[in-house]
């Protein structure tokens, strides 16, 4: 039997470390242990499989380092009624049952740091079929009929890309991953990266071995220490059993490697940017035309995908472009992979086919919102995308389909908001973001986020104005319309949405100076109800600025001049009496 | 070039860096990396010693240092704390953790503490929504903080240090 950790950056967050290491010391047979990447569950971390053969016997959720004895007790005697407590329920075990995993189909299962649990599982044998059996077109042919699009959030088809960095003249190519995964709710590639690394790398060499590029970069997030660890150790493996370097395979194709790490900024995940900050400069964007794949990295043609659109890679050459497409809509075809956070009951990464609707993620799948509150909006995209309200829900996911929405399909986070999040506050949060990573090149991105910032600001702090509405829209426009790049052009959109959806919110905080969400503190009013005050004083004692006096027994009252809002009171009183209003 | 009134670092420790990398092409971000991994921050004497040696004015090398958030000009405590404000983290009250850390220790965003122990910072996303609210301290990852957890967090990394 095998004991089987799961070690992703969730996990650990979760504590499998601990885990780990306590079944470490009580278990006398090492090799009974070995660690996974990211299975997806977060919600039920830290994951412990247990395994015969290639069986999975008993998957353990939620454990905790004082479970080790127990699970070791349990692998020994082939009992497994010691752990029952910790059993996965069948219903969270339809989290997993309910997708289709292609991107994400060995994480959480393999050993990341073990290039022969790669191999075993199919693991560059369709290198292997390129290089002896295919021609660089044919590989292009096949990507071609797989209908694959850019998963970094343009869908832009990669055939097309990888034919025209073909085509382009020069002897030197180079072939560059965008894993500068910066969207805020988005981390399917930190997971890929974390879980199965190698297959990031053949999926790479297959690109590289397309347009005829001899160098390989990854370009990672400096956020992200665990992928940048196992994808190094990944890339020596793949070097030591000839996966990587010269006459691959025997072949006539050569192809290095290597991984730059990321410095911090946004907007790398712009390609032309991320090729500034590849050549060791500032990431600001380039003019396009010229394209990368005519003159990117040190103006050679280049070629530029993200880590989701290389993980179906090997897929698709091993099981055929054919059968990829069978999946999805007209115009979007095969599966994607969405990160599900926020107010959401069960959260992690959910891979399904193109096609299904929202509702399916988010309540069929992600088991609806947390502590049975209500749906207000999703938000897809990031900060380039928008809030999709509930009578979207059963919008199809779809490139064309979420764009009409006014939001996009994005790098695939979705961010889930219950009836306790300010909109306007939400688009504040976007636009503080944005204002905070343009790269300041063009006028109305510098400035005009950072005039909308200003103005979103005054009217979550009660001091907005009549016609704020008419000049956000206004600005939004102008910054579509004066950017340069894509961060620029997008920044406006989680205030358009939110001003299409949810336009009352606006009104109302700048009318009737109220936040239907109650988030925003200044425009709510603290005070006791004398019906439900007991006279406890707790609440005084936790003011930090002596605003609730009153006698012991007697009923308490809140000085609203004094009072700064913090809460506090709400959360200390055990009888309910304060309201919030 | 030189630097008149600024800190006293050991350059020597920069050699092998340079050497490595002075003559690579583009290979500026690595060499400021690095040069934060040796020193903890990036001295302006440090900062003058790499324009020189790789042929590049010091305004290049302080543009593109300053372009990214990684970089740093001022010494760092002992437990940097990356404090995640992800619209994942947001959604699930990232500022009441903020509100907590600042209360426990008497520091705002980019401050360090007077006994050099604990510098915060606010950073995009750390990646681990589902566990939000995050916070990283010294690559470690915490999730599901609760302002009372957040405290215990701080208060058993003082009693360390005792």
């Amino acid at each position: 039997m095998r004991i089987v950790v799961g070690k992703g950056s969730c996990g650990f967050a979760a504590g499998a470390g601990r885990v780990y290491s306590a079944l470490e010391n009580l278990i006398d047979d090492k090799s009974v242990l070995s660690i996974t990447g990211c299975i997806g569950m977060c919600f039920l971390e830290p994951i412990v499989d247990i395994y015969e053969g290639e069986k999975l016997l008993r998957r353990l959720v939620k454990v905790t380092e004082n479970d080790a004895e127990n699970i070791i007790i349990a692998v020994k005697n082939n009992d497994f009624s010691l752990v029952d407590n910790l059993t996965i329920s069948e219903k969270d075990e339809e989290f997993l049952t309910k997708q289709t995993r292609i991107a994400l189909r060995h994480c959480g299962i393999i050993n990341p740091e073990s290039i022969d649990d790669y191999t075993n599982d199919n693991g560059y044998k369709a290198l292997r079929k390129v290089l002896t059996s295919m021609s660089p077109e044919d590989v292009i042919e096949e990507i071609k009929i797989s209908g694959l699009a850019g998963r970094g959030g343009a869908g832009f088809p990669t055939w097309f890309k990888w034919n025209a960095a073909r085509n382009s003249k020069g002897d030197e190519k180079y072939l560059i991953c965008n894993a500068d995964e910066g969207d805020p709710g988005a981390f399917m590639d930190r997971a890929v990266i974390e879980s199965d690394p190698h297959t990031l790398i053949e999926g790479m060499l297959i690109g590289a071995y397309a347009i005829g590029a001899k160098e390989a970069v990854v370009y990672v997030r400096a956020e992200y220490p665990l992928a940048i660890i196992r994808l190094e150790k990944a890339i020596k493996d793949a070097e030591e059993k000839g996966f990587i370097g010269k006459n691959i395979l025997g072949s006539a194709f050569s192809c290095s490697f290597r991984i730059k790490a990321g410095a911090g900024a946004f907007v790398c995940g712009e390609e032309t940017a991320l090729i500034e900050s590849l050549e060791g400069s500032r990431g600001m964007p380039r003019l396009k035309p010229p394209f990368p794949a005519e003159a990117g990295y040190w103006h050679k043609p280049s070629n530029i995908n993200n880590v989701e659109t290389f993980a179906n890679v090997s897929w698709i050459i091993l099981n055929g472009g054919k059968k990829f497409s069978a999946m999805g809509t007209e115009d979007s075809k095969g599966t994607k992979v969405f990160a599900l956070t926020g107010k959401i009951r069960r959260g992690g990464l959910v891979e399904i086919p193109m096609g299904k609707t929202l509702r399916d993620v988010i309540f069929d799948i992600g088991g609806g919102i947390k502590n049975d509150a209500k749906f207000k909006a999703v938000q897809m995209g990031g900060p380039s995308g928008g809030c999709i309200p509930e009578e979207l829900l059963d919008t199809v996911i779809d490139y064309k389909k979420l764009s009409a929405t006014g939001a996009i399909m994005g790098s695939g986070g979705m961010v889930v908001m219950s009836d306790s999040t300010c909109m306007v506050n939400m688009a504040k949060f976007f636009l503080d973001f944005t204002t905070k990573e343009s790269c300041g090149k063009c006028v109305h991105c510098r400035i005009g986020t950072k005039r909308m910032l200003e103005i979103l600001t005054r009217i979550t702090e009660g001091k907005g104005k009549d016609g704020d509405i008419e000049l956000l829209e206004e600005l939004c426009l102008g910054i579509k319309d004066g950017a340069l790049c894509g961060l620029g052009q997008t920044a406006p959109n989680p205030v358009l949405t939110t001003l299409k959806y949810f336009k009352d919110e606006y009104v109302s905080h700048i009318n009737e100076k109220k936040c239907l969400a109650k988030e925003c503190a200044s425009l709510l009013t603290y005070s006791i109800n004398p019906e439900k005050c007991v006279g406890c004083s707790l609440c005084s004692k936790k003011c930090p600025t002596q605003a609730i006096s009153g006698e012991i027994k007697k009923t308490f009252s809140i000085d609203t001049e004094k009072c700064i809002k913090c809460g506090q009171c709400k959360a200390a009183c055990r009888f309910g009496a304060v309201n919030v209003d | 070039m030189s630097c008149s009134d600024c800190h006293k670092s050991d350059l020597s420790l920069l050699n092998e860096t340079l050497e490595k990398y002075k003559n690579i092409k583009g290979s500026l971000i690595t060499v400021l990396q690095k040069a934060q991994e040796i020193y903890g921050f990036l001295p302006t004497d440090v900062i003058y010693k790499i324009a020189e040696e790789m042929n590049l004015t010091p305004a290049k090398v302080m543009g593109v240092a300053t372009f990214y958030t990684q970089f740093r000009f001022k010494p760092v405590g002992k437990y940097l704390i990356m404090l995640c404000q992800g619209t994942a983290c947001h959604v699930n009250g990232s500022e009441r953790i903020e509100k907590a850390i600042t209360e426990e220790l008497g520091i705002s965003d980019s401050e360090t503490t007077e006994d050099g122990l604990f510098t915060l910072k606010n950073v995009a996303c750390l990646g681990c929504c589902s566990l939000s609210p995050v916070m990283m301290i010294n690559e470690k990852t915490y999730g599901s903080l609760t302002p009372e957890t957040v405290r215990e967090i701080l208060k058993e990394l003082k009693e360390r240090e005792k």
